[in-house]
């Protein structure tokens, strides 16, 4: 485990599953609940934010040996809200549906705490290749959840996904789940599932939780809170 | 009259929380405890009225007047983060009782998307800066209300026999959509 540790196909494997950053260690969850009313605007977050992390996990990565330790969070502030900005106006120019559906949480990925997380605890420590795949890994495992949410929101609560009608004409759509509490619904039955799955997993193999970091917080409310630092504060000790 | 209708929608209607989803972080996490729920709650509304009025100030008359709108992003996020060190030290110095209480929420909130995300929205929707202000207070009003509710509805539940699988996040993401539900009675007065 310890030698493939920072392999590009490991970490993008542990983006998607092993540190799901919104199922496992609950991060970023403004731009989960807010922009997940339907399956095209998920991925277009999604996206989004994949390309902002990787492209701010490379320059905090290439810059780490110039950024002085005292401001480099004001530095990582900065190096993000470039980026934002640029893909805001990219967004505007090339996707203007999907920008004027998303509007406010476009800028407000530079808050977005994944990619603060990621650039604290991986970038700002680990070469540019690795940064990228990290990113990368990070972003489409965003993307998934976001995208799984999307489509169960779209499908229950409007009857159709990416737009094109899905459901019988019998079934009459639950608007609920395209308005706010849906989201919160939602994403609690998610949660809930992967913690089952959690606990059948560690009552057959004897699984030890604090082995993996994100095990033992996900069913632990303050995670918001600590912004999964303990995960990556394990981490550091381990390495 | 029309302020009175910004700041009912601001508070209660379009509850920050329920239902723009700003600021969830903040709310999910330090919700455990009610004390510490309104001190969170109260160091968000002192921020974020002070963030609306500097970010309206500097949008107005810096930003505007050289034609760099597009700057406001970073603009915005860099006058949050330094105002809540400002604020921080400020405290610190001269009003030690307000520090004490609420010290130690103060460096969490530069990343509460409340705060960023009212500073946008003052843009958008071309508030002046009184407007702004005013928006950016009932917001923030809205927010504790909120999660003074979700704190106390919490510490009742530690009593409760929740299924293992519920425990933790999912229950007070089910406990915020019921609170949500309830919200949306504001609207159709």
């Amino acid at each position: 485990m310890k030698d493939n540790k920072d392999k590009p196909l490991e970490r993008i494997w542990n983006g998607i599953y092993v540190e799901n950053p919104v199922f496992c260690l609950i991060l970023g969850m403004c731009p989960t609940l807010a922009t997940t009313t339907s399956a095209t605007n998920a991925i277009g977050m999604g996206l989004s934010t994949t390309a902002i992390l990787v492209a701010s996990n490379l320059m905090i990565s290439l810059l780490k040996g110039i950024i002085p330790n005292r401001m480099r969070i004001p530095s990582y502030i900065v190096i993000i809200a470039s980026f934002v900005t640029i893909v805001e106006f990219l967004m505007e120019g090339f996707f203007p549906s999907v920008y004027a559906s998303l509007g406010i949480y476009i800028p407000l990925i530079v808050v977005n705490c994944i990619i603060m997380g990621r650039a604290e605890a991986y970038a700002g420590k680990k070469g540019p290749v690795e940064s990228v795949f990290d990113g990368l890994g990070m972003g489409i495992g965003f993307t998934l959840a976001l995208l799984l949410i999307g489509s169960v929101r779209e499908i229950v609560g409007a009857g159709t996904w990416f737009g094109a009608k899905i459901t019988p004409a019998i079934y009459e759509p639950v608007n609920l789940f395209i308005l706010a509490p849906g989201a919160f619904l939602v994403m609690a039955f998610f949660v809930a599932i992967m913690n089952k799955l959690k606990i059948g997993a560690a009552r057959r193999t004897d699984w030890d939780p604090t082995e993996n970091g994100c095990a033992d917080c996900s069913s632990c409310a303050k995670l918001g809170f600590c912004g999964g630092k303990p995960a990556a504060a394990e981490e550091e000790v381990k390495a | 009259m029309n302020i009175m209708l910004l700041a009912l929608s601001a508070a209660l209607i379009n509850n920050v929380v329920l239902s723009q989803f700003l600021g969830i972080c903040a709310f999910l996490g330090v919700s455990k405890k009610s004390k510490s729920a309104i001190g969170m709650g109260f160091a968000v509304t002192f921020v974020l009225t002070l963030a609306s009025l500097v970010c309206g100030i500097i949008y107005h008359f810096l930003l505007v007047p050289f034609g760099l709108q597009y700057l406001k992003t970073i603009a915005f996020i860099l006058i949050v983060a330094a105002l809540v060190q400002f604020v921080e030290m400020f405290l610190k110095k001269f009003v030690k009782s307000l520090y004490d209480a609420l010290g130690i929420y103060l460096p969490l909130i530069t990343t509460n998307c409340a705060v960023l995300g009212v500073a946008l929205i003052n843009v958008q929707k071309d508030y002046s800066i009184f407007t702004g202000t005013v928006y950016g207070f009932f917001t923030a009003v809205g927010f504790l209300v909120a999660i003074t509710i979700l704190s106390y509805i919490r510490e009742k539940m530690e009593f409760n026999n929740v299924p293992k699988a519920f425990q933790g996040f999912p229950i007070v993401m089910i406990t915020a959509a019921l609170m949500s539900i309830a919200f949306f009675g504001f609207s159709s007065f």
